[in-house]
Formats: structure tokens, C-alpha cells, sequence
């Protein structure tokens, strides 16, 4: 039986990969997921993606999804550099990038400050779950202070936040959503791939091997207690007829460099969505009731030409 | 100079009415920052224009204002340019110094310098001439800062009045310094005839150093920097990205670079740049962007030196294995660690052969010229892509940033090699295309690129089996590293040949690469004339190591390898691959202190080992 086909004609296992290798229930299976669906539903040509990664259990996933597109399993932390060079060599080409945690705020911090300066087409998402699963599960720069591990260890250090850190350096487009949330992670990734600066999403991803037992602050069951949208997110590519029942006020829209558009249903009447300012607030004063505030900050400024994509 | 060894002294400067024509070294000490650079290429230059071969050779501190700085111009008759060991001319600018730098003079030698540093005292085996600068350059302009910057313009006026050097050319040679800012060749020239007329009236000469006009050595030539060379032949080998990092002494082949393709490089419709550059977070960055940029197909490079190299490595070892095309010029400079950064030296080899971790080696391409720069730099974008691995130029501090003489360089004459590059017909042949497979039995894939509208592949630095998926196999692995090795060994025909000059068999022979091969001129004339020893020679231009290198270790009995390194790098490097017969042959000389090799030191100690 034929499957649902998309605009470009393309069945969604068009867009499948390989075979997972990551751990049963791992969060980053459920992002992988989220990306085929987004692409898909996106009618994107996958030979007109490359899809790139560093080292760690993220950057295998690359291999998971979008089989006709290239893609390249780099070195660890260094990802930034290697797209850097391949979205200026080819400039038609949709850029996707992969890291996680200790790949981009340990190893790779360096990079990922420099490429969200450069604010470059590329979509980043880091699949956070506060810990290095390819070594077994020690800290990464993400993990919450005072968090443990399995053997008991209590983080001393306090977590770097890679949103504030994006938001601060200039990236143009900076959400954080939830493995577990799949309509407002898809709505973010949909949004992101037709973003033509960086999108830089954090996905908090838990490890349910190494960092989903009690004392862990990336965990399954502490995510779902702690998460807190600020918005409901809804997307509506350029090529869709806009006919969703947002109502006006309540509804911050967020209009896209393809023609599509990024609704925010808003949850706390106070949020703007292109306030700088305001989003590193946000994450500060969530950070300090130790929740997380998954939500979209696109200030949608590109410091590209729009040849860019 | 404080960075040789004192020369003996003798007392009384030699009564001879001898004189030395075109073949002598004037070393200029000055403090960097005082606009001395100007005064001494014009020095050189107007050399240059009377037909006289000259070389310039520029030491200078790690430091932007204020250190001692050392500017050597040698000229030539006979047409060397490597550095002269012994300085005949001193031209003493910089208090600091200016005592040593007597001292170290050979006797019967020559100072100009600056009168109230009363340098005469020190030494009566010399030549004096004192020169009140200040009071010289008063008249000249009354702007302090003027002054300070066209004050050693009165050296130059000096200097041609002693040296009997052309005022027209002087001025000929500041024009094309200067450009077509009048009011400041009108100040220079003042200085400059300031200078020549108080010599004129004050210093009768008494040294045997004359510059006389010469014909048929410097017709058509040109002056360039070896990185400004390597800089057009990466234009003229189509390169359309640049990735990199500022660093002495190879900053400026990047900055040419950039002048370069902002002139020549624009879409003419358009008027945008065909080309990208981008100046990295570091050399870790630098590089894999250029990674990056050649894995999408572009022709892209990077330039740097040791301490960017060391950084490099771990990138290096990802465009081995997942076979990625990268251009990287090391511009050599001394190390360990930060080391010297403003002095030369041939120390990166052995690293660089063999760069990164796990079993890795690269192809080195090694000039010796301006020439070879510009010309390596094409023949380096082309095995990059023919090989589709990282290829390094190794050049150096003295090659890079000093000026140079060169026949002017020739239009490439053939196209791009673009290497295996998947084609649909050729895809047709081969029926199923598999990234990593040896189809053509020289150990060289095929490769597809993104956009191209062939078949994808997932390129990945962790193990993967021919068709590029993931393998921890033993059978891949080792096949994979196998086949690496026989692409190696087809680089061996593909790397820059070696110049070879028999002088019959048994004898001496003598292996020598890069900046080495102008001293080594100079020493196998001084090694023929003075001891009647005919030495056979064989310049490396490349690695990895052809079979004519092993037939010339075994034509001759005894085979001397100049490194400028402390450890014999490449001699060390040749050693890994000869038999033990071959082995017992070599004999290294080294030259390691910074400052380029000169003849005369590689004839002694070559005569040392004889």
C-alpha cells in the first residue's frame, strides 16, 4: 500500500535512516523521529540536506535519518567548524547539525560560541541529557549543580545554558523544547529549517541508561514534572494555507525568511518571543526555580545576505 | 649581531688597495617600528636595478615597536643568495646593539653609524665612518615624526655615495616603494641627498666595497616574497575557500591572498566575490573548515605554522581517514612550543609526515624557490584532489617573508586535475558506486559530493568498510589502512620529482630540500674550487620518497643530508625506509639557529665529517 505522500511527491520513509544503535527509549530515537517527520512533512529534497555531527551518542544519530542526503560524523566538539566550511562552499545546501551536550559545552564550546557569532544557515540541536552516554554516563557541562550520578557522585559545578549562551552571542534563532514533547519539538524543527541564520534548539533528552534515576535533574520523570511551555508552539509552512484558529492577542506570530509562519499561543501573557532580553530573563528566573522553560526565541535577524539558503 | 659567535680579533685594518666588487653583505641594525623597512628594500632594489643578483634577508623580533632588528642585503656577482655568513658592511642605527654588532664584525670590515654612539673606539681592525643623523635629517622636516621615519633614508644616501650605488636607481627604487605619494618620496628624497652629500664632503672611502652595474643577470627578473608567490599560485589554482588563522610567519600569504582575490576574484556581472574567506577561532577551526569546504568540493586551504600544526593534527587525521582534500601551507618557523616565532628553521617535518594520531602519513611538497611556491601551490590543490587527502607545502620563515628573486612566474599552462570525481557515466562502468573501493588498483576512490546529484555516502572519521557504513570488522579495518597504504605509495609518483645533478658515481652526494638548496650551491663551488671535491646533488621536492632517492643513496659512497633542525628530521625520515646498507651511507648535517644556512657554514661542516 502506498504511503501518504508529501508536496514534493516523497513517501516519509524517503526520509528514514539506518537502523538505530542507540539504547531502547533513548530520547535522542525520539528526536531522530521528529527530524523525519519535520523534513517530511516540509517536503524538503533530502539530497538537498547534509547533515553533520561531532562525537558522542547525539552525533551517531545523524546516520538514523535522511539516507539520501550526505552526511559526516566529524571529530568531537568540532562540528561547527566543519559546517562552517561546507555551507560557505555550497550555499543551496540545508545544513543540519547534531551534538549534544559534552560535545558542544565541554569539547566543542569554543566552536559553538564562534558559529553563533557567525550566524550561519545552519539548524544546531544539541541532545542534552546532562551526561557523556558513549563513556558511560560522567557529567557533562549541562548537568545541574548538585544532580547525582548512578554511583552516587554529586555534580559541584553549576550548568552551562546553551540558550542563554546562543541568545547572548547572537544566534537568530534559539528554542529550547523537550524529547518528550513531540508536536512543539516537530512545530520548532519546522520553524528552525526555514530559519535562513542559526537555529540553535536544545532538546533536553534523557539518557535511560545513565541519568534517568532519582537524583538526576534530566531525567524522564523530572523533565515532565519541570517543564514549562511558555507557549503552545504551532507552524504553518509557506505552502499551506493559513487556517488555524489562533486567536489575535493571545497569539504571537512569527513570520519565517521562507514566507512560513511560527505561532506562539501564548501561555504567560507577558511573552514576546523577539525580546532578547527578555528571553535570557526568562531562562535565568526558570533556571532559578529549577525548571525549564521550552520555548522559541527567533529574533529572525540574519547577519547574511538572503542568498544565504 | 648577538646571535653569532664573536669573531677573532686582529688588530689593524688591512692596507690594501684591493677591491671588492659586487660581492659583499651590508647588514643594517635598527629598531623595529622606526620605518627602517622602507630605506632597506630601496637599498636592495636599486642594487637590484644596476644588473647585480641580491638577496634580502629580514631578522627582525617577535615584538611590534622598539627591539632590535637586523636587515642583511647581500649581493652577488657570482648569483648567490643564500645568507653570507660573515657581514662586510655594518650600518649601526640602534644603540642597543650597535656594540656587539661591531664586535662581531670580521676585520677590514665597514661600519656607518650613528656619531654619538662614537662606535670607532671599540675596534681599530675596521672601518669608521661616523654620520650625524640627527643633524642631518633637521633641515629635512621639521615634524618629529617625520623625522623619525625618514631618518633612515640618510643611510641609504650614504651608502650610495660609498658604495658608488646609482643615485637614479635610489630614487627609481622609492618611487616604486612608495607609490604615487609625492609629498613622501619628495621628504625621502631629501633624506636621501642629505645623506649622499655629507658623505660626499666628509667621508673619503676607505673600504674596498663597490657596487658597479652588471649585465645579463637580473634582466627581467622580479623581487617577491615566497608567501606572495604561494599566495597567486593559490589563485591561479582556482582555490575558493580560505580558512584561517593569523600567525608568524605565514599571516601574510593569507593577507595576499585576500588582496589577491579581491582584485582578480569578482564575478564580472555580479560584481561578488567567487570566493570565501574566513578568519577562524584557531587553527583547529581553520582547518576543519577547509575540511569542510573540500568535502562539498570546493578547492580550499589553509596556512600556518608549527604551533598552528600542532593544533592541526587531530583534523589532519580525519582528511586521512575519511579521505578529504585539504591544501595546508606550514610556513616553518624554530620551535619547540612558541620557540622563535620571527626565525627560521625546517623542524616541522618528521611531525608533519606523519601528523595525528594512529597510523597516518601525508604528502609534503618542498620548495626551495618563489618560483616553487607559486608553482606548488597548483601542483598542491591538484594532488589534494587527485589523492583526496591533506597535502602540505612545507615552507619556511626565510622562503615566506623575505624577498627574493625570481624569473617571472608562467601562466599555468594546463588545467585543474579534479581527481575521481563520480561521473554517470562512469558510474555506468562500475555498476554500484562504494565509496572506499579500489577500482582502479591505485588505492584511489571514487567520491561523490553533496549537491551533485549522485549517490550519498555517510563519511565518518570512526571505522567504516568500503561502501562508508560503520565497521568495527577486522577485515575492513585492515583493508581499508591497506588500501591507504597503496594510495601512498601511488602518491610517490605523483609528488614534485626530484632535481638531480650526478657528478658520476661513488664520491659524495648530497640530499638537501627546501631554503637549504642556495646555500648548498655556494657550498658545492666552495667544496669543487677550494678542495677539488665534485659532489653530486639530489634537491627533495617531495614526499613521500621516490625510487630515484634510493638509487642515489646507492650510487654514492657517502651521502650528506642537510636538515636546518637539531634532530636530522628528514635524514631521520630517509633513514625508515632504507636497507641497512643504504642506512650506513648517511650522514646528517644540521644547521639549527635560527637564522637561514648559510655556505660557508655547511662547507666546514661537511669537511668536518669528509
Amino acid at each position: 500500500m502506498a504511503g501518504k505522500v508529501n508536496i514534493i511527491g516523497l513517501e516519509s520513509t524517503a526520509y528514514r535512516g539506518a537502523k538505530t544503535t542507540l539504547c531502547a527509549g533513548c530520547g535522542h530515537n525520539s528526536i531522530t523521529e521528529r527530524i523525519i517527520d519535520s523534513f517530511f512533512e516540509l517536503g524538503i529534497q533530502p539530497t538537498d540536506v547534509i547533515k553533520l555531527s561531532g562525537i558522542g551518542c547525539s552525533s551517531k544519530s545523524p546516520a538514523y535519518f535522511l539516507n539520501q542526503s550526505h552526511g559526516f560524523n566529524s571529530v568531537h566538539g568540532r562540528m561547527p567548524s566543519l559546517a562552517t566550511g561546507a555551507v560557505v562552499a555550497n550555499r543551496k545546501m540545508i545544513a543540519i547539525g547534531i551534538s549534544g551536550d559534552g560535545d558542544t559545552g565541554a569539547i566543542g564550546i569554543g566552536q559553538f560560541v564562534h558559529l553563533m557569532r557567525r550566524n550561519l544557515p545552519i539548524v544546531y540541536v544539541i541532545e542534552d541529557n546532562g551526561c557523556y552516554g558513549l563513556t558511560k554516563g560522567q557529567f557533562s557541562p549541562t548537568a545541574d549543580l548538585g544532580s547525582t550520578l548512578k554511583t552516587g557522585v554529586i555534580n559541584d559545578l553549576p550548568p552551562i545554558d546553551t540558550c542563554a549562551l546562543a541568545v547572548e552571542l547572537g544566534a537568530s534563532f534559539v528554542a529550547r523544547s523537550f524529547s518528550g514533547d513531540p508536536k512543539q519539538l516537530k512545530a520548532i524543527l519546522k520553524a528552525a529549517l526555514s530559519h535562513r541564520g542559526t537555529s540553535m534548539i536544545d532538546v533536553l533528552s534523557p539518557c535511560v541508561t545513565f541519568n534517568d534515576h532519582e537524583g538526576s535533574t534530566k531525567s524522564y520523570a523530572y523533565v515532565k514534572d519541570h517543564d514549562e511551555p511558555m507557549s503552545e508552539v504551532g507552524f504553518v509552512p509557506y505552502f499551506e494555507d493559513i487556517s488555524v484558529d489562533y486567536e489575535p492577542g493571545t497569539t504571537q506570530e512569527v513570520k519565517m525568511h521562507d514566507g512560513s509562519r511560527l505561532f506562539l499561543k501564548k501561555l504567560d501573557e507577558s511573552y514576546d518571543a523577539t525580546d532578547k532580553i527578555q528571553a535570557l530573563r526568562t531562562l535565568h528566573e526558570a533556571s532559578r526555580r529549577g525548571e525549564f522553560a521550552t520555548r522559541v526565541n527567533a529574533t529572525t535577524s540574519c547577519g547574511f545576505s538572503s542568498s544565504c539558503r | 649581531m648577538s646571535v653569532t659567535a664573536p669573531s677573532e680579533q686582529e688588530v689593524g685594518v688591512r692596507e690594501t688597495a684591493e677591491r671588492i666588487v659586487n660581492d659583499f653583505a651590508i647588514q643594517v641594525a635598527t629598531v623595529n617600528g622606526s620605518g627602517s623597512q622602507t630605506a632597506n628594500l630601496v637599498l636592495l632594489r636599486s642594487i637590484f636595478q644596476m644588473g647585480v643578483p641580491v638577496s634580502g634577508k629580514n631578522m627582525f623580533p617577535s615584538n611590534i615597536a622598539g627591539l632590535p632588528t637586523w636587515y642583511t642585503v647581500r649581493a652577488s656577482s657570482k648569483g648567490y643568495v643564500a645568507r653570507k655568513k660573515e657581514n662586510d658592511f655594518l650600518v649601526a642605527m640602534n644603540a642597543e646593539t650597535a656594540k656587539e654588532d661591531v664586535m662581531t664584525l670580521s676585520p677590514g670590515a665597514a661600519v656607518v653609524y650613528d656619531e654619538p654612539l662614537k662606535l670607532n673606539e671599540l675596534r681599530k681592525d675596521l672601518i669608521f665612518y661616523p654620520v650625524p643623523f640627527d643633524k642631518l635629517i633637521a633641515p629635512v622636516t621639521t615634524d618629529a615624526k617625520l623625522r623619525r621615519l625618514v631618518r633612515n633614508m640618510i643611510y641609504d644616501g650614504v651608502l650610495s655615495r660609498l658604495l658608488s650605488i646609482d643615485m637614479g636607481q635610489m630614487e627609481k627604487a622609492l618611487r616604486k616603494q612608495m607609490g604615487k605619494k609625492e609629498k613622501a618620496i619628495a621628504l625621502n628624497m631629501n633624506a636621501l641627498k642629505a645623506g649622499f652629500d655629507y658623505a660626499d664632503a666628509n667621508l673619503p672611502k676607505r673600504d674596498p666595497f663597490v657596487v658597479e652595474p652588471m649585465e645579463g643577470k637580473t634582466d627581467g627578473m622580479i623581487l617577491i616574497e615566497g608567501n606572495a608567490a604561494a599566495a597567486i599560485g593559490c589563485m591561479m589554482a582556482g582555490v575558493t575557500f580560505v580558512g584561517w588563522y593569523p600567525i608568524t610567519p605565514s599571516s601574510s600569504l593569507c593577507e595576499s591572498l585576500i588582496d589577491y582575490l579581491k582584485k582578480y576574484r569578482k564575478d564580472p556581472e555580479t560584481g561578488k566575490a567567487t570566493y570565501a574567506v574566513i578568519q577562524a577561532e584557531d587553527e583547529i577551526a581553520a582547518l576543519g573548515m577547509v575540511i569542510g569546504a573540500g568535502w562539498m568540493g570546493a578547492r580550499a586551504m589553509t596556512s600556518t605554522a608549527g604551533p598552528g600544526m600542532s593544533l592541526m593534527a587531530e583534523f589532519t587525521g580525519l582528511g586521512y581517514y575519511a579521505e578529504v582534500p585539504a591544501v595546508i601551507f606550514d610556513i616553518q618557523r624554530a620551535g619547540p612550543s612558541t620557540g622563535l616565532p620571527t626565525r627560521t628553521g625546517q623542524q616541522d617535518i618528521l611531525s608533519t609526515a606523519i601528523l595525528s594520531h594512529g597510523d597516518t602519513k601525508h604528502p609534503m611538497l618542498l620548495p626551495a624557490s618563489v618560483n616553487e611556491c607559486y608553482t606548488m601551490a597548483q601542483e598542491a590543490f591538484d594532488l589534494a584532489e587527485r589523492l583526496q587527502t591533506p597535502v602540505f607545502v612545507m615552507s619556511d620563515l626565510d622562503l615566506g617573508m623575505n624577498t627574493w628573486m625570481s624569473k617571472p612566474f608562467d601562466y599555468p599552462t594546463k588545467g585543474f586535475d579534479r581527481g575521481k570525481r563520480l561521473d554517470d557515466e562512469r558510474l555506468k562502468q562500475v555498476g554500484e558506486f562504494a565509496r572506499y573501493r579500489d577500482v582502479d588498483g591505485d588505492g584511489i576512490p571514487y567520491r561523490t559530493v553533496p549537491g551533485d546529484g549522485l549517490p550519498p555516502f555517510f563519511t565518518r572519521g570512526s571505522g567504516h568498510n568500503e561502501k562508508a557504513l560503520y565497521s568495527e570488522r577486522a577485515d575492513d579495518y585492515t583493508n581499508n589502512l591497506n588500501r591507504l597504504s597503496k594510495k601512498f605509495d601511488t602518491a610517490r609518483t605523483l609528488v614534485p620529482k626530484a632535481e638531480i645533478d650526478l657528478a658520476g658515481r661513488g664520491g659524495v652526494g648530497i640530499i638537501a630540500y627546501g631554503t637549504s638548496h642556495w646555500a648548498l650551491i655556494e657550498t658545492r663551488d666552495q667544496l669543487k674550487n677550494e678542495q677539488k671535491l665534485d659532489t653530486s646533488y639530489f634537491r627533495l621536492r617531495g614526499y613521500p620518497f621516490s625510487k630515484e632517492l634510493f638509487d642515489f643513496i646507492d650510487a654514492h659512497d657517502r651521502v650528506y643530508v642537510v636538515d636546518q633542525n637539531r634532530d636530522g628530521q628528514m635524514w631521520s625520515l630517509i633513514k625508515l625506509e632504507c636497507n641497512p646498507q643504504q642506512v650506513a651511507k648517511l650522514r646528517s648535517i644540521k644547521h639549527y639557529y635560527g637564522l637561514p644556512i648559510d655556505g660557508r657554514s655547511l662547507t666546514t661542516e661537511l669537511l668536518k665529517q669528509e
